[in-house]
C-alpha cells in the first residue's frame, strides 16, 4: 500500500530561499515530493517557478534552506554536500529534466538514435545493437516513426521534439523528472497529444515528477498534488482536485477563475 | 453491518475572495453514518449543500469543521484531517465517486478511461478491459464506441462511460452524483442493479437521485439535506 514503503520522500524541499542580488527569486519554500507522486507547481511568469525547479535540480545555488535526495541506496543526501561527479551520476541516471524548449535538452545535429542512446552510453551501454534497439523502442513508445532513427531533430516538428526529449529523458528509467513547461510553446492538438503522452508514461513508470507549468489544466491532467507560487513563496497547497476546484488563496481564486473551463 | 462512512458537524463556507470578500455558507451541522451494503440517498431542494457533501466525503472539497470518517480495510481514515497523500491513498483503496459529468481526456478511448482505477490498482491490463467491456456491454454502450474518445458522445453515453468507470472497482464506499440523470428508462434500471450488486457485496452508497424510482429502489436511508442548510 502506497503508505507503508513509499512514506518515505524522495525529494525535499526545506526553508529554499533564493536571492538574485536584492531581486527575491523563491523564499522558504518546503515540500517533499513521493515517489511515483506528480507535484505540479504553478504560478504566473515571474512568480518564482523556475527558480524552485532549478533549485531543487542543483543547477542553482540556494541562499538558505536544503534540498534532501533519498538515492537508490537508501541513503538520503543533501545534495548541496553532493560532489560534482555525484550530481552529474544522478543527472545521467536517477533524474530527468524536460526543458519547455527542446534545443536545450537534445543535440540538435545529432540523429535521434544517438539522441537517446547517448543516456545509455553514459551509463555504461556499449552494445551497439542493443542501445541502437532500445532508441527504437523508445521513438514508437512516444510515437515518433522507427524510419527516421537516423535523422536528426533539427528536421523534427516542434511536437516530434518534445517527444523525442522526453524519450532522451525516460530511457535510463529515473525516479525523478523535473519538467519545465512542458507543453509550452506547442500547438494546442500538439500538446494533446503529448499531455496524454506524459499521462500514460508517469503512471506506467510509476514516476516522480516536478512540472512546472502556468496552464492549469496541464496541472489538473498530469499532477496529483499541486503548489501555488506567487512574488517567489507558496501560497497555497493541496490535491490538485482541492486547489483546482476550492481554492482558498484570493490569489489561487484569481488564477482558477482566470481561464475559460475546457 | 459495520459502519463504513460517519460525519460529524460537518460545516463549509465558501469565501469568495475575489467578490470583496463575501461567504457563502453551505452545510453546517451535517451528521449521519452509513453502513456496509447500505445506501444512503442525499435528498433536498435544489442548492442544499448535496453535491458540496459529496465533494467533501470526497476530498475535493475541503471541510471548514467537524470529521469525515471513513472506516475500511481494518482502517480509519478522517476525510476532514486527512493530508493530500492519505486522501489519494484512500481514493485508491476505499472511496469512489462517480461525479455528474465525464471530464473526458483528449484522445483516450472509452474503454481506457472506464479501465483506469484498475490499472491504477495493479490489475493486469488484458483483465481490466475485459471487466471494463462486460460493463460497457451491460450498460449498451455500442462497441464501435469502445476506441473512440468520449468527447463526442452524447450526454447520456458520456453518463455511462462515467458509471462504468466508478462502478469497475470494488471499493468499500462509493459517492454517486445523479448517475441516471439523463439516462433513458433502461439504462436506468441497469445503474439499479449495478448497485443493488454492490450492497449486496458490502459496498455502502452515498447517492444524489433525483428520480423518484431510482431512489425507491435504492435508498435504504434518506438524508434530508435541507436541515444542514447554513443561513446565508
Amino acid at each position: 500500500m502506497m503508505e507503508r514503503e513509499e512514506d518515505q520522500p524522495l525529494l525535499r524541499a526545506e526553508g529554499l530561499s533564493k536571492w538574485y542580488g536584492n531581486q527575491l527569486g523563491c523564499r522558504d519554500v518546503s515540500f517533499a515530493v513521493h515517489p511515483g507522486e506528480v507535484m505540479a507547481v504553478v504560478g504566473e511568469s515571474g512568480s518564482g517557478k523556475t527558480t524552485l525547479l532549478r533549485l531543487l535540480s542543483t543547477q542553482l545555488a540556494p541562499s538558505a534552506g536544503r534540498v534532501l535526495y533519498r538515492m537508490r541506496d537508501g541513503t538520503t543526501r543533501d545534495l548541496v554536500s553532493l560532489g560534482e561527479a555525484e550530481r552529474r551520476f544522478l543527472f545521467r541516471t536517477d533524474w530527468g529534466y524536460v526543458h519547455q524548449d527542446p534545443a536545450m535538452g537534445l543535440r540538435m545535429t545529432v540523429s535521434a538514435g544517438a539522441n537517446v542512446g547517448e543516456r545509455l552510453m553514459a551509463i555504461g551501454w556499449r552494445h551497439y545493437g542493443g542501445i541502437r534497439r532500445a532508441a527504437g523502442d523508445w521513438l514508437s513508445r512516444v510515437e515518433i516513426d522507427a524510419g527516421r532513427i537516423d535523422e536528426a531533430p533539427d528536421t523534427y516538428s516542434g511536437g516530434m521534439r518534445q517527444r523525442l526529449q522526453i524519450a532522451r529523458n525516460l530511457v535510463t528509467r529515473p525516479r525523478l523528472v523535473f519538467m519545465d513547461e512542458p507543453t509550452g510553446g506547442l500547438d494546442v492538438s500538439v500538446q494533446a497529444r503529448l499531455l496524454d503522452l506524459l499521462r500514460g508514461l508517469v503512471a506506467e513508470l510509476a514516476l516522480a515528477a516536478v512540472i512546472v507549468t502556468h496552464d492549469l489544466a496541464v496541472a489538473r491532467l498530469l499532477s496529483h498534488r499541486i503548489i501555488v507560487m506567487k512574488d517567489g513563496e507558496i501560497v497555497e497547497t493541496g490535491l490538485t482536485d482541492q486547489v483546482l476546484d476550492d481554492p482558498h488563496q484570493p490569489y489561487t481564486q484569481l488564477l482558477v477563475s482566470s481561464v475559460l473551463p475546457p | 453491518m459495520s459502519t463504513v462512512l460517519e460525519l460529524t458537524a460537518v460545516a463549509k463556507t465558501f469565501t469568495m475572495h475575489l467578490q470583496g470578500g463575501i461567504r457563502l455558507p453551505v452545510v453546517t451541522g451535517v451528521a449521519f453514518t452509513v453502513r456496509a451494503g447500505e445506501c444512503a440517498v442525499l435528498a433536498g431542494r435544489s442548492g442544499a449543500g448535496k453535491s458540496s457533501i459529496l465533494k467533501m466525503i470526497f476530498g475535493t472539497y475541503r471541510c471548514d469543521a467537524g470529521s469525515i470518517r471513513v472506516d475500511a480495510d481494518g482502517r480509519s481514515v478522517d476525510v476532514a484531517q486527512a493530508e493530500p497523500r492519505q486522501i489519494l491513498a484512500l481514493r485508491a483503496r476505499a472511496l469512489g465517486y462517480v461525479s455528474q459529468f465525464l471530464r473526458a481526456i483528449p484522445r483516450v478511448p472509452a474503454i481506457d478511461i472506464v479501465c483506469e482505477p484498475l490499472l491504477i490498482a495493479g490489475v493486469q491490463r488484458g483483465e481490466a478491459r475485459q471487466r471494463a467491456a462486460d460493463l460497457l456491454r451491460r450498460l449498451n454502450i455500442p462497441e464501435r464506441l469502445w476506441q473512440l474518445p468520449p468527447a463526442t458522445f452524447s450526454g447520456g453515453e458520456q453518463q455511462r462511460i462515467n458509471i462504468a468507470r466508478g462502478f469497475i472497482s470494488d471499493l468499500p464506499l462509493l459517492l454517486l452524483d445523479e448517475p441516471t440523470a439523463s439516462l433513458d428508462a433502461s439504462n436506468r434500471a441497469v445503474v439499479v442493479d449495478l448497485v443493488t450488486e454492490k450492497k449486496r457485496r458490502g459496498t455502502a452508497v452515498v447517492a444524489i437521485v433525483h428520480d423518484e424510482d431510482v431512489r425507491a429502489a435504492i435508498a435504504d436511508t434518506v438524508v434530508d439535506v435541507n436541515r444542514f442548510t447554513a443561513a446565508a
